[in-house]
């Protein structure tokens, strides 16, 4: 098998760090709300699948692109993430977190069957006029709407970055995770914390969406390909740490795409559970993660 | 819909217990042909996983089906039966959804079943249907296992992989020897579960009796997110020809990644391609789509029975894929067979499946002639995506269009 | 022996379904719900008795699955020893994850996501071997008879599928009434506590982990009995994982009845919302999804938690109206 070649090695490595990004976009709402909220958030797929759809029929009826849909969809789901916790999810649980994860579940299923339901099960794309444009990096061509999503997960990690611990509401969300008790007794009101963080990881899926949409498809179940391998970099990462989800994603990326490379596609989905596993066994905090 | 096995009441019951007692030993059961009145609709087990991961073949499929029955009840139904009755069922996508569709439709009294859709799921529910003795025919299923149990019941009108590959294999030397013989090198791509895997590796026994050298056969899952790393691949061997065999969004991925990165071949072959014959990716992606070669399931071009149902099917919004042509076809064959039987009775419904020499479908097939359940006249057809609409290519006597290859750069 | 008699009882009873349900499709639909039921039971040793909530239970119920297919396609062995191995082998692989996982101290989240880890690390392997047919699955011959373990008619089936969820049923009550249940419930409310008073948490865990694997892998030997095929969707996927965890608690998790309980009303929801819904795709799942919902929302101790509160305040109202009465004697 003629692979090694240092050309091949290095696109590879590229591939996965583009990859690599978009898994982050998807990962770091999620190590928001599992940091918080201590849950695993099931519905994260559902959520990203909807977000798709949204920046579907944002381009086939409004007319508006992709990049610029972001600035639409991005607080509408913030929205929607927030009255989802705050409405259902919160009191349905009582507190409890293994309730949390049953109750995203539930929601999970309803959201990608309401999406069946309303628009059928057929893949649908949109053709940007960019999305086959390329940059030529040699040997290999970087598709541009890849490279801008690579960009783009770097301002929304600093964005979140910023919001976490230059703002209020960050640290009040730093707080609750710590310590949920003794936030509340200082007087926080830990539902409406939850329920913010929610909205920002439903948010940050919205980014992942628009930025998704040009090279991807979009049917009710295309989410669920995304969301294992955005636990595992929760994990790889440590809980409730950007920087790590964002580490982790980057690391994620460029191991599949790897071992992919040597292992075929099929068996180098294995390359991340194997470290996913090994993370566990080793170091469970993770890279960046705060002491249990 | 009836739960009991006996649909009738306990003292007709006891009146016919001869009948009670043999269907009980035998565990099938019959349906005497007295209480089928004139005029009775006559129900048809309409069976497709209209939900789950395959939902949207599975829609095509009962759509297809569907439509085959209004159009035989708008003409009056079956002679001598009546109209046909639509049992409508979902078999969620998986083996055991399937399985459960097939018992609610024989307790409901169907005369047979048609559908499955996937290899796996059609496996569960024809042995399903087996126990009852209740004729089964396949839409699409590519398995060779399906038809190789001994199952009686069991029949299928499509062709099986190794009908397809080697029919794919012959016409590629075809089309190869036609153009000069430009082609050598072959890297095959495939989905790892039971129908690329399954395609994968009757490909790699028979491409090089035909004179061909695989580089590499590359697996994927379904779903596959990035098809980067497999294009990387290709352009580092630098096959002649790229043969796929996935379904349409991996193979619609694959298509486009292969454009981004600028991989020039001679020729993109795919057997059994998700997305290549199809009119959706024609017309959402006309660049990648050219000149793409299919070797897949396909209507007869020259029947108007299949314009007509093509203009019907796209009238409605929808594409005219497989599914919906095979599903129509399918029925047809079973109405005639219901005639031919002159009975809803399974055994005789079987027999007149088994027996059955009927042209009045929509593919190129030719009369049905079944050996040992699968139809002998099925074969798969070779298409291209020639001036934004996909041509049949070979066989010459269904053919509307002469094949172009190599690809033009 | 009383503390089986409710076990014994509800077997009976079930047992007679057969001679008087005569739909294939209803006993079709009972066996699948209790092969789900001792899936779930499995998982609830673990889980429910022990608090240790696993989403990879996939992993033991596809071993079971694939380990006796394999042995009766590849080496001929007979379908009834088949079974056995594949229980052996879901125990033996509980073992081997329990310890890797409590060795490293997992607990709570980490843990389920260290089984699910698994379970998705079985699955791409079996889509790629070629000992399980790697993509096309492995397909066991039809051979109607006893000594092959397969049956003409369902009822046999079903009367299987029950005897393996009365085993499971007496497994599990025995747990609660032992030492050894004592220790694993200790380590479930506490299992820093447990350790300070001398239960050696992790050999418990493990041992219930062993027992779980091995239940779960029951239910997997006998799906591919049933159905005769195995692929590594269907053996692995995250579905048999959901199913696994659901119903126990849905029905009361850490209770004997409560996967059983679970399995049948989840099941007969997703029946009642294909009926209620009718023919369109999608509608009935978000009906079922949202009865989960309310559920967890309204009674978040399963069924026989809610069952158990509803008592707790039909009898509180009938005590405090006793003692009213007899209030109004005290002065």
């Amino acid at each position: 098998m003629p692979v090694l070649s240092p050309a091949i090695l290095v696109s590879a490595v590229l591939n996965g760090l583009l990859t690599g990004a978009v898994y982050a976009l998807v990962a770091l709402g999620l190590t928001l709300i599992y940091g918080v909220l201590h849950i695993i958030n099931f519905a994260h797929g559902a959520l990203l699948s909807a977000a798709l759809f949204a920046a579907f029929f944002a381009f086939r009826l409004l007319g508006i692109d992709p990049y610029v849909a972001i600035f639409l969809l991005t607080p509408l789901f913030f929205a929607f993430g927030y009255a989802l916790q705050r409405f259902i999810i919160g009191p349905a649980s009582h507190r409890d977190d293994r309730n949390m994860l049953l109750v995203t579940l539930g929601i999970a299923v309803i959201i990608e069957n309401a999406l069946l339901y309303a628009f059928r099960a057929d893949t649908r794309t949109i053709d940007v006029p960019y999305a086959f444009e390329t940059i030529n990096f040699g040997f290999t061509f970087l598709a541009v709407p890849r490279v801008v999503g690579f960009a783009a997960v770097f301002v929304v990690a600093l964005a979140l970055w910023l919001i976490m611990n230059c703002s209020d509401i960050g640290r009040a969300i730093r707080a609750v995770g710590k310590e949920r008790l003794g936030a509340e007794l200082a007087g926080i009101d830990v539902a409406h914390v939850y329920a913010m963080t929610f909205g920002l990881g439903t948010a940050c899926v919205a980014v992942a969406a628009c930025l998704l949409i040009p090279n991807y498809y979009v049917n009710p179940s295309v989410g669920n390909a995304f969301v294992l391998v955005a636990f595992t970099i929760v994990v790889l990462g440590g809980m409730g740490s950007v920087l790590g989800a964002l580490i982790g994603a980057l690391l994620i990326g460029v191991v599949e795409s790897l071992s992919g490379l040597f292992l075929g596609e099929s068996l180098g989905q294995i390359g991340i559970f194997v470290i996913f596993i090994a993370v566990l066994l080793v170091r469970p905090n993770g890279l960046f993660g705060a002491r249990a | 819909m009836s739960d009991q096995k006996f649909p009738f009441s306990r003292r007709q019951f006891l009146t016919t217990t001869a009948v009670g007692a043999a269907a009980a030993a035998t565990g099938s059961v019959v349906m005497p042909s007295v209480l089928r009145a004139q005029g009775a609709p006559v129900k048809l087990g309409v069976l497709h996983p209209v939900t789950g991961a395959l939902s949207y073949s599975g829609q095509q499929g009962r759509l297809g089906a569907t439509l085959a029955i209004e159009e035989i009840n708008a003409a009056g139904g079956i002679k001598g039966l009546g109209k046909i009755e639509a049992v409508l069922g979902d078999a969620q996508s998986t083996p055991e959804g399937g399985t459960a569709e097939v018992e609610k439709m024989n307790s409901a009294g169907v005369a047979c079943i048609v559908g499955g859709y996937a290899s796996n799921i059609c496996l569960a529910t024809t042995q399903a249907a087996a126990r009852y003795e209740l004729p089964y025919v396949v839409d699409v299923g590519v398995a060779d296992g399906i038809v190789t149990r001994g199952l009686k019941n069991t029949f299928r009108f499509g062709p099986g992989f190794g009908v397809i590959a080697k029919t794919a294999l012959a016409n590629l030397a075809a089309i190869n020897d036609q153009a000069g013989k430009p082609a050598k090198t072959v890297m095959i791509v495939h989905e790892d579960s039971l129908f690329g895997s399954g395609l994968a590796k009757l490909l790699n026994a028979q491409l090089p009796q035909q004179g061909f050298q695989i580089l590499e056969t590359i697996p994927h899952p379904t779903p596959t997110r990035d098809f980067n790393n497999v294009v990387l691949k290709i352009k580092a061997q630098n096959p002649d020809i790229v043969i796929p065999a996935n379904y349409y969004n991996e193979y619609v991925l694959l298509a486009r990644t292969m454009r981004q990165q600028q991989i020039k071949l001679k020729g993109i072959y795919s057997v059994l391609g998700g997305a290549a014959s199809s009119y959706k990716f024609v017309k959402e992606f006309p660049e990648a789509a050219k000149f793409i070669m299919d070797c897949n399931h396909w209507f007869d071009p020259r029947s108007d029975k299949a314009q007509a149902l093509k203009k019907n099917v796209e009238g409605k919004g929808q594409f005219f894929t497989y599914e919906v042509y095979m599903n129509y076809s399918c029925v047809y064959l079973i109405a005639d067979a219901l005639q031919r039987a002159a009975s809803a009775d399974r055994a005789k419904l079987t027999a007149a499946l088994a027996s059955s020499t009927f042209s009045g479908h929509v593919m190129p097939y030719g009369p049905t002639k079944f050996v040992n359940g699968q139809n002998e006249g099925a074969a798969p057809v070779n298409t291209q995506v020639l001036d934004n609409d996909i041509k049949v290519i070979l066989p010459p006597s269904f053919a509307n269009a002469k094949p172009v290859f190599p690809m033009p750069a | 022996m009383k503390t089986l008699a409710p076990i014994v009882a509800v077997i009976a009873v079930l047992a007679a379904v057969p001679f008087v349900v005569q739909s294939n499709a209803t006993l079709n639909f009972l066996v699948v719900s209790l092969m789900v039921a001792l899936a779930g039971q499995g998982w609830n040793i673990l889980g429910g008795y022990g608090g240790q909530y696993s989403f990879g239970h996939a992993a033991f119920f596809g071993t079971g699955a694939y380990v006796t297919c394999i042995l009766q396609v590849r080496y001929g062995v007979n379908a009834w020893v088949g079974f056995g191995a594949g229980i052996a082998a879901g125990a033996a692989l509980g073992g081997v994850i329990g310890a890797l996982a409590f060795r490293s101290g997992l607990r709570g989240s980490y843990f389920a996501l260290v089984t699910l880890a698994f379970a998705e690390v079985l699955r791409i392997i079996a889509s790629v071997a070629p000992i399980t047919g790697a993509g096309v699955g492995t397909l066991i011959k039809l051979d109607l008879g006893a000594q092959t373990f397969q049956f003409q008619s369902r009822a046999v089936f079903y009367w299987v599928i029950l005897g393996l969820v009365g085993v499971s049923l007496v497994i599990a009550r025995l747990i609660e009434r032992s030492r050894f249940g004592v220790w694993l419930i200790a380590v479930r409310e506490n299992e820093d506590a447990a350790e300070a008073l001398g239960v050696n948490a992790r050999s418990v865990k493990s041992v219930a982990m062993i027992i779980s694997g091995a239940v779960t892998a029951a239910a997997g030997c006998f799906y591919a009995q049933y159905f005769l095929f195995v692929d590594s969707g269907i053996a692995y996927g995250t579905w048999i994982s959901i199913e696994a965890l659901l119903t126990p608690i849905i029905g009361g998790v850490g209770t004997v009845f409560g996967p059983l309980l679970g399995a049948l009303v989840v099941k007969s929801l997703g029946e009642g919302a294909k009926l209620v819904t009718g023919d369109v795709p999608g509608l009935d799942l978000i009906l079922y999804g949202a009865v989960l919902v309310l559920v967890i929302w309204v009674a978040p101790g399963g069924l026989i938690g809610g069952l158990a509160q509803l008592r707790k305040r039909l009898m509180r109202g009938a005590t405090r109206a006793a003692a009213s009465t007899q209030g109004a004697g005290h002065g």
